[in-house]
């Protein structure tokens, strides 16, 4: 199938994605490399878990005494909404909807910068409360495994909006269909990645 | 080299190699790239070797012995061994599936520009104020201490090439998962491709630790995090973790290609299907699961406690027994096979015992009451580097004699080939069989001299002649080279005769779109079975000829790896508070790259089509 062909929802295949070589390699690829990432991810989480609430002699700051789990739960909540309307978007595309595609989108980035902001100040708070990167290796492993998720969010938001930006006068086609599903695809992973750092670095912090 | 470069200009053959997404010409620069820095990491071990022939010798200071065996170690793994086999890899995996190209031909010319940025800045080091010095394992404690900019080196060159190195592997993984002929199916594979996908696997998995431990390492020497200082709550066996879960899966990401390619030479000149190839193909893969289950045999001395010993020991003997399936098959391959001994064979030949001998004495290391003996010295470096080039190095010399006719359309010279053996593999043993020796003796490794008279000074002076004649074998392959080059006899195809795989089937010199029309797979060995049956043309078809897809070239991978290697500078002085260029430095590096990734992402890059036509009129492989 040519990769600029133009298609109409009648003649646009089930899986856009996976209509081309192309699109089926980038598939397969992204998901081998989301396996890197998870390995990325858990060595991570690893290195906090062994490092967690270790500090020089005397340290005040601990999980108990940071972290809150309101404000935590408010960036599930956004994140895990973000999740769903990308899902929606990711139905429109396969329906060859572009506008309502884009639109998702576009509310997927609204809700992605909420919790980007929101952690942006709690890290802002901990680093007025004297808990900062360099203070301990508790500061150092929870800023780097929240902070390199943090890193991955705005990745994802970049490549959202890139994709509608460029896209946004060319409708869908197969060149750019499996574009759109593999962004969509890094927001999931963004996502679970962020359930387990909400378990495993705040509830755990706060409950034990 | 191919017909292709004799017709261009100098410039417009550079320009070529520099924008290259083809497969086989980034085969080249892979193998250009390794072999220099090979030759480096050669010169870093005879100046070692040097160093050690006697007693209190002063030929090199400690400080300086410290970065030699720094790099020797580094550059050896990192540039020269795993760039090598990727050179093969990149030059037969593709047509042994029976592909057109891998299946990202930009991302392959992107992870080899990473690789060689990532080692040129490494090697950087030796001109800019001093290389790493705390051993390639770079142990934190140590590594934290080190006054000088090298360890920075370290740090960021190894993260670049390291990137270049992942990207390489989910190529593979990608390209042999989708892009196998019709017929091709997993359990028909050449066993280089099984241990190409194996290993590839390996490094999406291995990889990330150590990128995760280096960023911890230049986040604590660069921004005073506190990973592995312990005054500030930090754990110094962190690194040791994460060094060795990369570490130990690296030494099976070297040795299976290894053992494919051994899978493959073997099999030709016996003249026999290789013996038991599925169970071949499970012990590869056994042996690629067990590769993340033994890491901590590394640290028995750390105090890990008995079970945990207890249980490293055991996965680690474990892995003895698919290693020992590999090596009867090899045997019995070879038993009452029509054998012909190429310089390939005799390679293989003379890996077989070798390796073993690498093997047994891995054995007995894993037994952790034995290692606290044996741990930190020389019995260890005799043990690695039985398996590193017992195992590898022979491997990447049978296969650069057994490929150079698919890369090149040459042949090697026999006879100059079998003297190479001679001297490499004789001057091997007398490095380091006898450092077993010293070990047991109690000489300790990574020293840069030592007393007289405890009878160890004739055995170091026996290795360094070893090393010599090591280097003589590396001399001579390289005359063999260059007398090749110049002669320039095409070789043609199926030039051992007794190809058994895809790779052979191709006319030569490969043309460019690899096959005119994709082949349909008959077997295992499918090229002997079309041979056996007297088809001429050596290949059935799986389709008529029609128009092929094709990538166009791109100078993007080069421009983003570069920019990445500007930045890197930046990053590395910004420490210091002299250096006021450093952060503009790192911000345009990072420019260079974020833009070209940009325009990249931008320009759409759909390739071009050759025409049924053109394919029609064609004969061999001229552009």
């Amino acid at each position: 199938m040519d990769l600029k062909t133009k298609f109409t929802p009648q003649s646009w295949p089930a899986h856009p994605e996976n209509a081309t070589l192309e699109g089926k390699n980038k598939t397969l690829g992204f998901w081998i490399f989301l396996g890197g990432e998870t390995v990325l991810f858990a060595t991570l989480f690893a290195t906090f878990l062994a490092l967690k609430n270790k500090g020089p002699n005397g340290m005040e700051f601990s999980t108990q005494s940071l972290f809150e789990l309101p404000l935590a739960f408010i960036m599930t909540m956004l994140l895990l909404t973000s999740s769903l309307t990308s899902v929606y978007a990711m139905y429109h595309m396969k329906n060859h909807n572009f506008k309502a595609m884009q639109a998702w989108i576009a509310v997927t980035v609204v809700l992605g910068l909420g919790f980007l902001g929101l952690e942006i100040y709690e890290f802002y708070h901990y680093v007025h409360l004297g808990f900062t990167f360099t203070q301990s290796a508790f500061g150092s492993s929870f800023y780097t495994l929240v902070g390199t998720h943090g890193l991955h969010v705005i990745i994802g938001l970049a490549w959202f909006i890139l994709l509608m930006l460029r896209n946004s006068k060319r409708g869908l086609n197969l060149y750019n269909a499996p574009k759109y599903y593999l962004a969509s695809l890094y927001w999931h992973f963004i996502d679970v990645v962020w359930v387990f750092i909400f378990t495993v670095v705040y509830l755990m912090g706060v409950l034990d | 080299m191919s017909s292709t470069a004799k017709k261009k200009g100098f410039g417009a053959t550079i320009w070529d190699y520099l924008t290259t997404v083809d497969h086989k010409k980034i085969a080249v620069l892979y193998l250009i790239a390794g072999t220099l820095f090979f030759v480096i990491g050669g010169i870093e071990a005879m100046l070692i070797r040097i160093q050690l022939a006697e007693p209190n010798n002063d030929f090199v200071s400690a400080g300086l012995f410290n970065e030699i065996i720094t790099m020797h170690g580094t550059t050896m793994i990192f540039l020269a061994a795993m760039p090598l086999l990727f050179a093969f890899m990149n030059a037969a995996v593709p047509l042994q599936i029976g592909a057109r190209d891998v299946a990202f031909p930009f991302l392959n010319s992107l992870g080899f520009w990473l690789f060689l940025f990532g080692g040129l800045f490494l090697n950087l080091s030796w001109f800019l104020g001093g290389a790493p010095d705390a051993g390639w394992t770079s142990y934190a404690s140590l590594s934290l201490a080190s006054p000088t900019h090298g360890i920075d080196f370290y740090a960021l060159g190894l993260q670049i090439s390291g990137a270049g190195t992942l990207i390489a592997g989910i190529n593979f993984l990608v390209t042999i998962i989708n892009m196998r002929a019709p017929g091709m199916t997993y359990m028909r594979m050449p066993l280089f491709t099984w241990t190409t996908f194996v290993a590839s696997a390996l490094i999406l998995f291995a990889f990330p630790p150590l990128t995760v431990g280096l960023f911890f390492m230049i986040f604590d020497r660069m921004f005073d995090a506190n990973f592995f200082d312990h005054l500030n709550g930090g754990n110094t066996i962190i690194w040791e973790h994460l060094f060795w879960i990369f570490g130990h899966p690296e030494v099976y990401i070297l040795v299976l290609p290894a053992f494919g390619l051994f899978s493959e030479i073997f099999a030709t000149f016996s003249r026999k299907r290789l013996f038991g190839y599925s169970s071949m193909v499970f012990a590869t893969i056994l042996i690629g699961f067990l590769g993340f289950m033994v890491w901590a045999h590394h640290m028995f001395t750390v105090g890990l406690g008995p079970t945990a010993n207890a249980i490293f020991a055991v996965a680690t003997m474990a892995i003895a027994v698919p290693t020992g399936m590999k090596v009867f098959n090899w045997l019995l391959t070879i038993w009452g096979g029509n054998i012909k001994v190429t310089t390939p064979m005799l390679y293989g030949l003379g890996f077989i015992p070798s390796f073993v001998a690498g093997g047994v004495t891995g054995v007995m290391q894993a037994s952790a009451p034995l290692d606290y003996q044996l741990h930190d010295s020389y019995f260890i470096v005799a043990h690695f580097h039985y398996v590193i080039v017992g195992g590898i190095v022979l491997a990447l010399f049978a296969a650069a004699h057994y490929y150079w006719p698919l890369m090149f359309n040459q042949m090697l010279n026999e006879t100059l080939g079998k003297i190479t053996f001679v001297f490499f593999f004789v001057g091997f043993h007398c490095t380091f069989f006898i450092q077993h020796f010293l070990g047991l003796m109690g000489m300790p490794r990574r020293v840069f001299t030592y007393q007289g008279d405890q009878g160890w000074d004739l055995f170091n002076y026996i290795s360094t002649i070893g090393a010599f004649l090591m280097a003589i074998g590396v001399i001579l392959l390289v005359v063999n080279v260059i007398i090749t080059a110049i002669k320039g006899e095409p070789a043609g195809r199926d030039p051992w005769k007794d190809g058994r795989t895809l790779e052979w089937a191709i006319p030569q010199p490969v043309p460019y779109y690899n096959f005119k029309q994709t082949p349909l797979v008959r077997g295992l060995d499918t090229f002997w079975i079309e041979k056996m049956e007297g088809n001429k043309e050596g290949m059935t078809y799986a389709e008529p000829i029609s128009d092929i897809h094709m990538p166009n070239n791109s100078f993007i991978p080069f421009m983003i790896s570069f920019g990445l290697f500007v930045a890197a500078f930046g990053a590395l002085y910004h420490q210091d508070a002299d250096k006021a260029w450093s952060l503009p430095v790192l911000i345009a590096g990072l420019a260079i790259t974020f833009l070209s990734m940009i325009v990249r992402s931008l320009k759409d890059d759909l390739g071009y089509h050759i025409h049924k036509e053109e394919l029609m009129n064609e004969k061999g492989g001229k552009k």
